[in-house]
Formats: structure tokens, C-alpha cells, sequence
């Protein structure tokens, strides 16, 4: 553990993000980024950087801090009594732990999916109007409706809901409870969305659904996405970085990760040889 | 020699049974014990079934039966110009034996014949006890030698006292619900005999109630003393207050549990609730008297904003009984709430919403199902309630809405109509079990409302 620790030298760090650097404007910038629960250390000091409108996957053994990571980043760890973070986590330059930061405001600008589809016990209309509704949007009718429709649209869902949209949310399966899941998150037209393991719950068919949509997604948002998923890794992000027990090990453009790892422990985790 | 000594024998016998079983299949599974089919404290067990239960059922049979048994035979004795009569007089016959068998003076010249009788009475009985214990002690032993001749390792003693333990399971629910159904069956009854004094209707919808009346008989059942309205309105306007007092200030003390309060506060509040719902309801009483209604007086009345408060008050009363019925609210609705899963709330944070956003617009409604189960739950509770209301609210049947004035309640009224010396035969005695039918069948009604909704509820996150 210590070794691995001593592994990270900060400036490499920004080194290796500065060689992938050419894919835009860095929209998140984490720095030292510290987590404990209680007095047991999630993370040891995390340098990452995520670039605006491209897709980053986190990917690291089970355990290892990745939704600890993704959760610092939008202060949903917040509600969790024994969690303290330290260090420096940048939303376009501004501190997200500074004393001026609203976390309501904050998570309008960083939406979140979580692995398990989560729909409100309420109509598959009022899931998607719940969050323009507590941010004050769309307050007439006929502006939510536009709201609900365009985002169920985005998230590949309208068409199979359009004619029930008073049902129960809980009511749809898997793979559409997730997709109305990403089309809530979406309907506050957040900045960044995240995504811990959206996939981990539904059948080939569902993820490569959302596959797609994380693609095109992309164009108007950044993307975080946790996977246990090689191949949706490859497939869905362009840079990758790799956690491996509270650190940061690698990161850099996904093609090089898997094709060109400069780690042996992503090099072994990637082949399969333990994680 | 007293029956139950045979119980400590048996008691004894179970014991030395079980280690000897023990023993013995250890020593025939001769230190590998995987090739037993039972590990040896099921054959332990098992002798110790085998020593304990016929001794035991013997014991009980004749326990049960003895008396009688012992009478039949000594009344047998007797000449045929005593036992050559009619029912009525044999049973007289029965009740002298008895009673001069345990010495007591009938107050009547005794034929010397009978006198005989009680005495085989007794001589039976004590040599029936003698003989029971040395049979009992002898079955015992033999059972106990029994089961451990068959130890085996192929015994299948684990089956076997599995099926045992599982019909003494079987009997001890029988028991209990031959028991509920009894005294439902006896209410029933009784109330049947209360119908044919006074009619359901106007039982059900008379305006008066003044049992006392029925005392006249040539009143009894015409008068319309019975008509229960008073009553229903007066558990009615009770547990309404009580549910005021209850509902909100438990569904707040749950959410506050089981979303705001830090860890050592939950801890330490929790505890504190439960020795509330532990308070006898005596005590409550108490606190309802002397207390709560001076106090409601005080502020209310005369002295206070003037209103015309009665010196024991309907609101007094549901005060307290509110105060009661917290801690059952409260603890039902943080369980449920604590039910609601951490996603849907994690769900709602994720899209910014604050913490009384969240619990109002996700928490509340994913639990109302449960929380309104809880709520029925404690009705039925509040309606139920007598002390309380017995000590506070007085005993004045009015048909009023107004909570400052003396009402009275189902239950009291059940309750004041039976204590004391009653004969089981007027209708003023019989009411309280129309009474109680009523309240038996709306509080089940509650109660299965509320399982309904509860359950519904619980299949959802499942
Ligand atoms: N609420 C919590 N309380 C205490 N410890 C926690 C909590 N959440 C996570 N941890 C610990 O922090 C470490 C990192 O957990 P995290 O959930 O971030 O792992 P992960 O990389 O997302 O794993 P997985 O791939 O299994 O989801 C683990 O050792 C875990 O035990
Ligand atoms: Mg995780």
C-alpha cells in the first residue's frame, strides 16, 4: 500500500493528464483529493482532471474509491454522517467545497445516475418534472410538458412512454427505469452528469441502449461513468483512468490505457489478471 | 403422596436422559461422530423425549381425571337406595360427598353411608396419587431405557424430535387461537342474549344511554335506555383529540429520528420513547386527573378564556391518551421510514434537493401507505383504551361534540358495568357484551385495514 502510494508522484500525474490534453477545456479539476470514512481512508490524494464534453470512465477492482471519487464530485457524500474530504475539487475553477457553494445549486449543475435504477414512487411525468420543479423551472405546464418530453426523447425513452406517462415510474423495467433515471438527470440540464455503474443492473440489450445515448450525450455534456465493464469502457469513453486501492494510478487517453498501459497494475487489471 | 412431585422426577429423569443420550451416541460413534446421522445432543434430546413425555402425559391425564374418577367410584359403593334417584338428587348426593370429603360442614343431618363414601373419597385419591407417581416414575424409567437401547448410528433421532418439537409447536398455537376463537364465541353468545332484551336498532341507534334504569324490571328493555350513540360519539370525539395530539407530534419525532437527528441524539431519544409506550396507563390516569384536567380547566375556563369546561373533560382526557399513543406512532413510522430505501433518497440529493424537499416531496409520500397503517393501528389502540378515560373524562353518557364537556366511552362503560357483583342475567350486565362485540369488530376491522395497507406497502420495495 505504501508503495503504491509512493507510486504517485503529483507531477507525473499532470504530466500524463497534459499529454491527453487536446480533447478541450478542463470542466473538473481535482487535486489531493483526500476521503475518509470515519478514520478509515477511502482515498489517498486523487490529481484528476476531466475535459468538457468528452467521456471519462473510472475503472479499478471492486473497493478500490471509484464511487467514493464520483460522489466527491457533486458532495453526495455529503449525506453521509462519518465521510471528510480534503483537498481541492474545481467546477470550472470554482472551489465546490468553498464556503459560497450551494450543494442544492451544485448538484442542478452535476446530475447524477446511480447503479440501481432509483425512479420516485410517482408517475413517470413527475419523476422527470421533479427536478426542474425544486429548481424553479418550467413552472407553467405547458413548459414542463416541453421539458418532460425533450428529455424522455434525449434519454430514448419517449417513444415508449409517451402514452403513459401518468403511470407509476416503478412500474417500467430495468432498462427503462434506468433510462428514465438518465432523462431525470438530464431534465435539469445539469453540466456534467455522473454515473456509477449505470449498467450493472440490465440485460445486453438495455446497456447497449445506453451505450448509445452516453455517446450522444456527449456533445452537450461531461460525462463521468464508473464501470466494472472493459469493453464499455473502450467503447463508450475517450479517456480512462484506472484507481487501484484509494489512488489515482493512471490516466490518459482510453485508447492508450488499453492498448499501451504504462502501469503494470492497469496493464494486469485490464488483462485480467486480478481486480 | 402429592402429584406434583412426580413432576420433579420427571424433571430429574429428563436431565440424566439427555446426557446419558449424549453419552451413548458418542461413545457408539466412537469418536468419529460424522457416521452418526444425528450429532449426539439430538439423541440427548431425544431420550430425554422418550423419559419426559408419556410420564408427563400420564401425569396430566390423571390430574384431569381424578376426581371425578375417585367420586364415581365411591358414589358406586354406596347402596342402590341412594344412587336410585333422580338427577337433581344424585347431584346433591355428589356435592355432599365433596364437601364432606374436604371437611366442610354441610349443615344437614348425613347418613352415615355417605359419610363412608367421602371417606373412600379421599382414600382413593390419596392412593391414586400414590400409585400414579410410582407408575409415572416407572414409565419414566422405562421410556428412558427404552430410547437408549435404540441409539444407533442410524438412529434417526434428529427427524424424530423435530417431529415432536413440531407438534408441541402445533398445540402451543392451538392453544392461543382456540382461546381467541372461545372468547370471541362467548361475546357472541352473550350478545345474542342482550339482543333479545333490547333490539340491535335501537341498540345501535338509540340516542339515550342510561343502563341504571333497566334496574325497574318492568322498564327493562322499553325504556330506550340503551341506545349507544352517546357512547360511539364519545370514544369518537376521545380518540379524535388523541389522534390530534398523536399523529403529528409522532410522524415529526419520526422524521426527525430518522433523518435529522445525529447518531447520539437517535440514541439517546429512542430509549426515552419506548419508556413512555412502557407507562402503565394507570399512571397515565393519574396524569390525566390530576394534572392535564385542572390544567385544561385552568386555561379554558372560567379563570382562563372564560368557556364553560366541565371539571372532567373529553380533552383532558384525549390529551393524555394523545401523549400516550405517541410513541407507538412514532416508532411505527421510523420504521417505516427507515423502510424507504437510501436510493430514492440518494435519487432526490442527486437532483438537489434539500433535505425537507426531499423528505416531504420522496420520503412521506414512498411511506404513507405505512404510516397510515401505523395510524389505524393506534386508533384501534385509542379506542381500546379505558384507564384514561375512566379516570379523566367521567362517566356522563352526553351526545356531544363540544370537548370541554364530561363524555364516556365504550370501554368505561363496559368496564363500570361489570365490576362489582353482577348478575349475568339483566340486560344492564348483558350490554357490556353488545358493547364489547362492537368494539371487538371495529377494531378488527381497523386492524385488518391497516395489516392490508402495511402489507401493500411492503411488497413494493421487495
Ligand atoms: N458509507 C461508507 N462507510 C464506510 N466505508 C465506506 C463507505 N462507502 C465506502 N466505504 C469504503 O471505502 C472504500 C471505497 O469504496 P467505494 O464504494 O468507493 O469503492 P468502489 O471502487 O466504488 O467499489 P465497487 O466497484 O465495488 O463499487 C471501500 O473500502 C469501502 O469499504
Ligand atoms: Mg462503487
Amino acid at each position: 500500500m505504501t508503495a503504491s502510494t509512493m507510486n504517485v508522484d503529483p507531477s507525473a500525474i499532470a504530466m500524463s493528464n497534459a499529454d491527453a490534453v487536446g480533447t478541450g477545456r478542463v470542466k473538473i479539476h481535482s487535486k489531493d483529493v483526500k476521503v475518509f470514512y470515519g478514520a478509515k481512508q477511502a482515498l489517498k490524494g486523487i490529481y484528476l482532471d476531466i475535459f468538457e464534453h468528452s467521456v471519462t470512465a473510472l475503472i479499478g477492482p471492486s473497493g478500490c474509491g471509484k464511487s467514493t471519487y464520483l460522489r466527491c464530485l457533486n458532495r453526495m457524500n455529503d449525506t453521509i454522517d462519518i465521510c471528510r474530504v480534503e483537498g481541492l475539487i474545481e467546477l470550472d475553477g470554482e472551489d465546490i467545497y468553498g464556503r459560497t457553494i450551494d450543494t442544492v445549486q451544485l448538484r442542478a449543475r452535476v446530475g447524477m445516475v446511480f447503479q440501481k435504477p432509483n425512479p420516485f414512487p410517482k408517475s413517470i411525468y413527475d419523476n422527470i418534472a421533479y427536478g426542474p420543479r425544486i429548481h424553479g423551472i418550467g413552472a407553467r405546464r405547458d413548459e414542463m410538458d416541453v421539458i418532460v418530453e425533450k428529455s424522455l426523447q434525449r434519454a430514448g425513452l419517449w417513444d415508449e412512454v409517451r402514452d403513459r406517462l401518468k403511470e407509476p415510474g416503478t412500474g417500467l423495467s430495468g432498462g427503462q427505469q434506468q433510462r428514465l433515471c438518465i432523462a431525470r438527470a438530464i431534465a435539469v440540464s445539469p453540466e456534467v452528469i455522473l454515473m456509477d455503474e449505470p449498467c450493472s443492473a440490465l440485460d445486453p440489450i438495455a446497456t447497449a441502449h445506453i451505450e448509445e445515448l452516453i455517446d450522444e450525450l456527449r456533445e452537450n455534456y461531461t460525462i463521468v461513468i464508473v464501470t466494472h465493464n472493459m469493453q464499455q469502457a473502450a467503447r463508450v469513453s475517450q479517456r480512462t483512468a484506472f484507481f487501484h486501492l484509494g489512488d489515482m494510478v493512471e490516466v490518459n487517453d482510453t485508447e492508450e490505457i488499453f492498448t499501451n498501459p504504462k502501469d503494470e497494475r492497469t496493464q494486469g487489471y485490464i488483462t485480467g489478471r486480478y481486480g | 403422596m402429592n402429584p406434583s412431585y412426580l413432576l420433579w422426577v420427571i424433571l430429574i429423569l429428563t436431565i440424566i436422559g439427555y446426557f446419558l443420550g449424549q453419552n451413548r451416541a458418542a461413545r457408539v460413534a466412537d469418536g468419529r461422530l460424522h457416521r452418526l446421522h444425528s450429532v449426539p445432543s439430538y439423541h440427548g434430546i431425544y431420550v430425554l423425549l422418550w423419559a419426559a413425555l408419556p410420564a408427563f402425559l400420564l401425569l396430566a391425564l390423571w390430574v384431569a381425571m381424578e376426581s371425578w374418577l375417585a367420586l364415581e367410584l365411591a358414589i358406586a359403593q354406596l347402596p342402590d337406595r341412594f344412587t336410585n334417584v333422580d338427577a337433581r338428587a344424585l347431584s346433591l348426593l355428589q356435592a355432599d360427598v365433596l364437601n364432606i370429603a374436604a371437611g366442610i360442614n354441610t349443615g344437614r343431618e348425613t347418613a352415615p353411608e355417605v359419610k363412608e363414601a367421602a371417606e373412600a373419597y379421599n382414600n382413593l385419591r390419596s392412593m391414586g396419587d400414590t400409585a400414579i407417581f410410582f407408575v409415572g416414575l416407572l414409565m419414566g424409567l422405562a421410556g428412558l431405557r427404552f430410547a437408549l437401547n435404540r441409539i444407533s448410528l442410524e438412529l434417526r433421532a434428529r427427524n424424530q424430535v423435530e417431529s415432536v418439537l413440531n407438534v408441541l409447536l402445533i398445540l402451543c398455537s392451538l392453544v392461543a387461537i382456540l382461546t381467541t376463537v372461545g372468547i370471541v364465541l362467548s361475546l357472541l353468545f352473550e350478545a345474542m342474549r342482550f339482543f333479545t332484551w333490547v333490539p340491535p336498532a335501537e341498540f345501535l341507534f338509540g340516542l339515550q344511554w342510561s343502563p341504571q334504569i333497566a334496574l325497574r324490571a318492568d322498564q327493562v328493555g322499553s325504556s330506550g335506555a340503551f341506545g349507544a350513540v352517546p357512547l360511539f360519539t364519545g370514544t369518537l370525539l376521545i380518540t379524535a383529540i388523541a389522534m390530534v395530539v398523536a399523529v403529528p407530534i409522532g410522524l415529526m419525532s419520526a422524521i426527525y429520528m430518522s433523518e435529522y437527528a445525529p447518531v447520539a441524539v437517535r440514541s439517546a431519544a429512542k430509549p426515552v420513547l419506548e419508556v413512555l409506550a412502557g407507562v402503565p396507563t394507570v399512571v397515565y390516569g393519574f396524569f390525566a386527573a390530576l394534572t392535564m384536567a385542572p390544567f385544561v380547566r385552568e386555561t379554558f375556563g372560567a379563570n382562563g378564556l372564560g368557556l364553560d369546561v366541565a371539571s372532567e373533560s373529553a380533552l383532558a382526557a384525549g390529551i393524555v391518551m394523545g401523549i400516550m399513543i405517541i410513541p407507538f406512532v412514532s416508532s411505527l413510522s421510523d420504521d417505516v421510514i427507515n423502510a424507504v430505501p437510501q436510493s430514492l433518497r440518494d435519487g432526490a440529493y442527486g437532483l438537489g434537493a434539500t433535505k425537507s424537499e426531499t423528505i416531504r416531496q420522496v420520503i412521506l409520500p414512498a411511506a404513507l401507505p405505512g404510516i397510515v397503517g401505523a395510524v389505524m393501528l393506534a386508533i384501534s389502540r385509542a379506542i381500546g383504551e379505558t384507564m384514561i378515560v375512566t379516570m379523566a373524562a367521567g362517566l356522563a353518557a352526553n351526545l356531544t361534540a363540544n370537548p370541554f364537556e364530561a363524555v364516556t366511552t365504550v370501554t368505561v362503560q363496559i368496564a363500570t358495568l361489570l365490576v362489582g357483583d353482577q348478575e349475568f342475567d339483566s340486560p344492564k350486565t348483558l350490554s357490556a357484551f353488545g358493547l364489547g362485540l362492537v368494539l371487538f369488530i371495529v377494531t378488527l376491522a381497523l386492524n385488518m385495514i391497516a395489516l392490508r395497507v402495511v402489507q401493500k406497502y411492503r411488497e413494493k420495495y421487495d
